[in-house]
């Protein structure tokens, strides 16, 4: 009974997947969907951008959709307009969000409250953001009506464009409100006990407030902050809702030029949507690698440096 | 006193949008410079209206669906990469991380004709499926870092014991990395409960879920009402947050859903 026991478990364990297949039966699915959905589409972005049709009949493929990217002037407005809107919200929301995280830290009684307060923003959708914020910036909106109570100025058109502007200002703001508490709460998490320990320990060795900031807290917090910011500036790069809500028909920004393009029903178009796509694919990729290869090297410096110091 | 004028700002700053949101929600005749409206429910009673009802049963049949088949894959591929070492692990990482980054619009232009050739656009599962792109990556970074801290031998030792392969699943297994698909499932219910481009490309507006309404009235300037549907589309997020703040940690994957939202 007992023998035959042991025989069933061991042939159990012998009856289990090769440990390969058992892998690689795991992964499929998931693997399925971004190699066949994600690297099909993309695939077919670049493929369709050279004028490739599938379904249709064949035309001589070219590089044209991408010389005229650059030579078209509304395109070329719309790269810059995107850049400019990503740039600023991405540092706006590292600098407020690196601020927030440091106050909500040093809050001590009150810090519960305000690290809650932080992930109010986080769930909410972007087109609710982006009515929100329209609501409040607009020339006929809140802020307006408060400025015109007070007697600053005489009607919506006496208040600064903020939203449907040709800078952008409505789409950082909507942006900003929403990626500055993500970047707090990111920051918050490394910014544990064991730093603060460290803090104190220079204090003791009187380390002033800018000696304590630049040599621990920011050294602490930087991966995470690169990280974010990267998740951020490839966001708000790629993102069509908040420019096509809070921002101009033209110039528009990339993504919202590149739908405009592929709803043309003219197919003519179609190759400049998908090159506009990959161009913006592209440079959200570079930003990465680039910051993954700047992130290795550092560490990898940092390390050594660690190393050459207990050497020493 | 600094850190006291600090902490107003920033309070301010995170809430202040809500002010016009709330206001227009419950507006009736709300004509500029007017800075508080005249009270009136026709917003929030046209969240009874037949279309919004239609639209929050399109919306969540879709985001419970992407959330139960990437919680099922994602934890299958991260349990691959939480448990086993294995060549080409690295690039199965870097697979899953690209669409995290890539935008997901540029993708989907690509792959659309052939939804339309397939006959998988204009309908809800056309929509679970391209959905499947933000979410399924995501879920299965969180749930790799779940199974990293799994203790594989606790299954072994409930097989010695006897027990099948659904009883290790149900009663090991599942409790063990329980907190984490929980997270995950819910960000990816969230994640498809926000999206709106994405629908809009393969439903193409014959699946309308509660964004593309949303889109539709802001686009009418019907404020009051798109207001009040706006408070709709945030509240079961805002409520799911809330509900399971414990489990977030700010960990990075859990952040990468974050953004995505």
């Amino acid at each position: 009974m007992a023998a035959g026991g042991i025989r069933r478990l061991g042939s159990r364990g012998s009856t289990r997947l090769p440990r390969a297949l058992r892998i690689g039966l795991l992964l499929a699915p998931a693997l399925l969907v971004v190699l066949v959905l994600f690297g099909g589409g993309l695939a077919q972005a670049v493929a369709q951008s050279f004028g490739y049709q599938p379904f249709l009949p064949q035309r001589p493929l070219s590089f044209d959709a991408y010389r005229d990217l650059w030579a078209d002037p509304a395109v070329r407005a719309s790269i810059g307009l995107t850049l400019r809107i990503a740039v600023l919200s991405t540092t706006a929301a590292a600098v407020l969000g690196v601020g927030a995280a440091l106050l909500v830290r040093s809050l001590g009684r009150c810090q519960p409250a305000f690290a809650a307060l932080l992930q109010v923003t986080l769930p909410l959708p972007h087109i609710v953001a982006a009515l929100a914020i329209g609501l409040l910036l607009a020339q006929s909106g809140e802020l307006s009506r408060v400025a015109a109570s007070a007697g600053l100025v005489d009607g919506p058109g006496h208040f600064p464009a903020l939203t449907q502007d040709g800078f952008g200002w409505g789409i950082i703001a909507s942006y900003v409100w929403k990626e500055a508490p993500f970047v707090a709460v990111l920051v918050l998490a490394v910014l544990t006990k064991g730093v603060a320990d460290l803090e104190d320990a220079a204090r003791a060795l009187g380390a002033g407030w800018w000696q304590r900031l630049r040599h621990i807290v920011i050294p602490a917090l930087a991966p995470a902050l690169g990280a974010a910011s990267v998740l951020v500036f490839a966001f708000t790069f790629g993102s069509y809702e908040v420019p096509f809500l809070l921002g101009r028909p033209f110039p528009a920004t990339l993504p919202v030029v590149a739908y405009q393009e592929f709803r043309d029903p003219d197919l003519e178009s179609r190759p400049l949507a998908m090159a506009i796509a990959v161009f913006t694919v592209l440079l959200v990729g570079v930003c990465a690698l680039a910051y993954l290869t700047l992130s290795d090297r550092l560490r990898g410096a940092g390390s050594a440096a660690g190393r050459a110091k207990v050497v020493r | 006193m600094r850190r006291a004028v600090g902490s107003g700002l920033l309070a301010t700053g995170l809430l202040l949008p809500f002010i016009p949101l709330l206001l227009w929600a419950v507006a009736g005749d709300f004509r500029y410079p007017a800075v508080v409206p005249e009270l009136s429910g026709r917003g929030l009673g046209m969240i009874a209206d037949p279309a919004v009802l239609d639209a929050l049963v399109t919306s969540l049949t879709i985001a419970g669906v992407v959330a139960v088949l990437a919680a099922v894959i994602g934890a299958g591929a991260g349990r691959a990469l939480g448990l086993y070492t294995f060549r080409g692990r690295r690039l199965v990482q870097f697979l899953l991380l690209a669409p995290a980054i890539v935008p997901t619009l540029a993708v989907t232009l690509g792959i659309q004709v052939f939804f339309i050739r397939y006959g998988l656009a204009d309908s809800v599962a056309g929509v679970v499926l391209v959905q499947l792109i933000p979410t399924v990556p995501y879920v299965s970074l969180v749930m790799a870092s779940a199974f990293a801290n799994f203790d594989v031998e606790s299954e072994d030792a409930a097989r010695v014991l006897g027990a099948g392969p659904l009883r290790r699943l149900i009663l090991v297994t599942v409790p063990a990395v329980g907190p984490g698909l929980v997270v995950a499932a819910l960000f990816a219910f969230l994640i498809s409960w926000s999206e709106y481009i994405l629908t809009l490309l393969i439903g193409g507006g014959v699946v309308r879920t509660l964004p593309l309404l949303l889109f539709a009235e802001i686009g009418s300037a019907d404020l009051p009402a798109a207001a009040a549907l706006s408070l709709v589309i945030a509240l079961p997020p805002l409520l799911l947050v809330a509900l399971t703040s414990r489990l977030l940690t700010g960990g990075t994957p859990v952040a990468v859903g974050m953004r995505r939202l």
